[in-house]
């Protein structure tokens, strides 16, 4: 079991160290536009994702703002 | 009059972004946030400045306020109209080294009858060529919940039978973000968070059947689990459109140990305009089912081991539509490099499906009968103003 894991691990391993990255570095010009950031303004979106905590009951996965809501 | 919710800001403060190997950029804002929807008026600023050390650091802080003023569905039903004040206070710190990044903080919250403090901690490693980055988060708070009692003369003061009751509370997630073409980055996050403690309102009653009341209904306190536990998944895409725009979808999937069970679906349009200008557009639509102990009307009192009605636990739907503008503007200073104002607006609509608007009731007793008033409904608007420079 030991032997297996230990070849499963260098297997990984070597796969890991082949990876060629399909998008070049010079072709990441559009993902690194402003406007592709996943959180542009974070002082607006931790105050919305705080509005919708307080009054929803899931919660996890994007920012909040915490603290109680005065949301009864 | 207060509430829970309180591992904070951990995807915002330790936002090493979606590239772990770079420092998030130098920037302070100034927002003036407002709420205003079912009888209860939220503003206040907030404050957040990141700042870079040396090539290795970065130090993070915001200055949040909400003043409150509420006279809500709840409030009428058993208490009176009041005016809170709640600030936060938050700190964090980034460590670059090599591919990874470390980020830990501490957030503290006070109102008066509510206190919590948070702490984290985050990796984040790239791989693959950049392509990927996984990060994983620790968080730790820790609430002190207290109640009020108002005084004749409006004053208020703590209530000495109810005490202090603490919650503990600690949050896991794990996150991985893929460029996948030159166009498009994916998101998936996965968190689980789990609670001890006093979880409820101390000021929430429910309502039961009393056939002796004239309007055919009594109160009593929520009575909560002492444990909750959730898990959330999420998936994102961002795609960047040919003429220099984003669209912007994420789908979530929660459930927790209460027997909440709830969708979120959110899509988003990024357009920028004239040099200058940034539009952006937002649908939001959010439905969940109510909590195992969630009731409208109970059949009679100490129904059972656990009562709610928390409208936050009823079933419902809601969608949100919201739209922003940023302008960008030159500021003659020579250590600011961009500045920028930016207004949003966003209006929430939510439909109860089982939560009943019980004023009717209270304000016309025997005008119908308990547990056919109308369901509720609630409206809100919320904007926000900022300024944003960048250093």
């Amino acid at each position: 079991m030991r032997t297996l894991l230990a070849l499963g691990l260098i297997a990984c391993l070597t796969a890991c160290s082949s990876v060629e990255p399909w998008v070049k570095p010079y072709e990441r010009e559009h993902l690194a536009d402003p406007i592709m950031a996943f959180d542009r303004n974070p002082v607006s979106s931790m105050y919305l994702d705080h509005v919708f905590e307080s009054r929803e009951g899931a919660r996890g996965t994007v920012g909040s703002a915490g603290g109680g809501c005065g949301c009864n | 009059m207060q509430l829970m919710r309180l591992l904070p800001a951990v995807a915002l403060l330790a936002s090493a972004a979606a590239f772990a190997g770079v420092l998030p950029e130098d920037r302070a804002d100034v927002l003036y946030h407002r709420y205003d929807g079912g009888g209860i008026k939220i503003d206040g600023p907030s404050v957040l400045v990141r700042k870079s050390l040396g090539d290795k650091f970065s130090v993070s802080a915001n200055y949040y306020v909400d003043m409150v003023s509420s006279a809500s569905v709840d409030v009428e039903l058993t208490a009176s109209p009041y005016d809170e004040e709640r600030t936060q206070k938050s700190f964090s710190m980034d460590f670059l080294h090599g591919k990874s990044t470390y980020s830990a903080g501490v957030i503290d919250s006070k109102e008066s009858d509510y206190a919590a403090d948070t702490t984290f901690f985050s990796i984040s490693q790239d791989m693959f060529g950049d392509l990927t980055t996984v990060s994983m988060s620790y968080k730790r708070g820790w609430d002190q919940v207290s109640k009020n009692l108002k005084l004749p003369d409006g004053s208020k003061e703590r209530d000495p039978i109810f005490g202090v009751r603490g919650t503990d509370r600690r949050g896991y997630s794990v996150g991985l973000s893929q460029i996948l073409t030159r166009n498009m980055i994916l998101g998936l996050n996965y968190e689980v968070q789990t609670d001890e403690g006093f979880l409820n309102n101390p000021y929430r009653q429910v309502r039961f059947l009393d056939p002796l009341d004239p309007k055919g209904w009594n109160n009593q306190f929520e009575v909560y689990p002492r444990t909750h536990t959730s898990n959330a998944v999420s998936a994102r895409l961002k795609y960047f459109l040919p003429y220099r725009a984003a669209l912007d979808g994420q789908y979530r999937f929660y459930t927790d140990t209460w027997g909440v069970a709830a969708h979120t679906v959110d899509l988003g349009y990024t357009h920028p305009a004239r040099k200058r200008w940034i539009f952006d557009g937002r649908l939001r639509y959010y439905t969940q089912t109510s909590a195992d102990f969630y009731q409208d009307l109970f059949p009679r009192t100490n129904f059972a081991n656990f009562i709610a009605r928390d409208k936050e636990l009823a079933t419902y739907q809601g969608l949100t539509i919201g739209v922003g503008a940023e302008y960008q503007f030159a500021i003659p200073v020579r250590w600011i490099q961009k500045s920028a104002a930016t207004f949003r607006w966003d209006h929430l609509m939510i439909q109860y499906d089982d939560f009943r608007d019980a004023r009717v009731t209270k304000n016309a007793p025997g005008s119908i009968i308990a547990g056919t008033e109308p369901l509720y409904e609630l409206n809100a608007d919320v904007m926000q103003l900022f300024v944003s420079i960048w250093f």
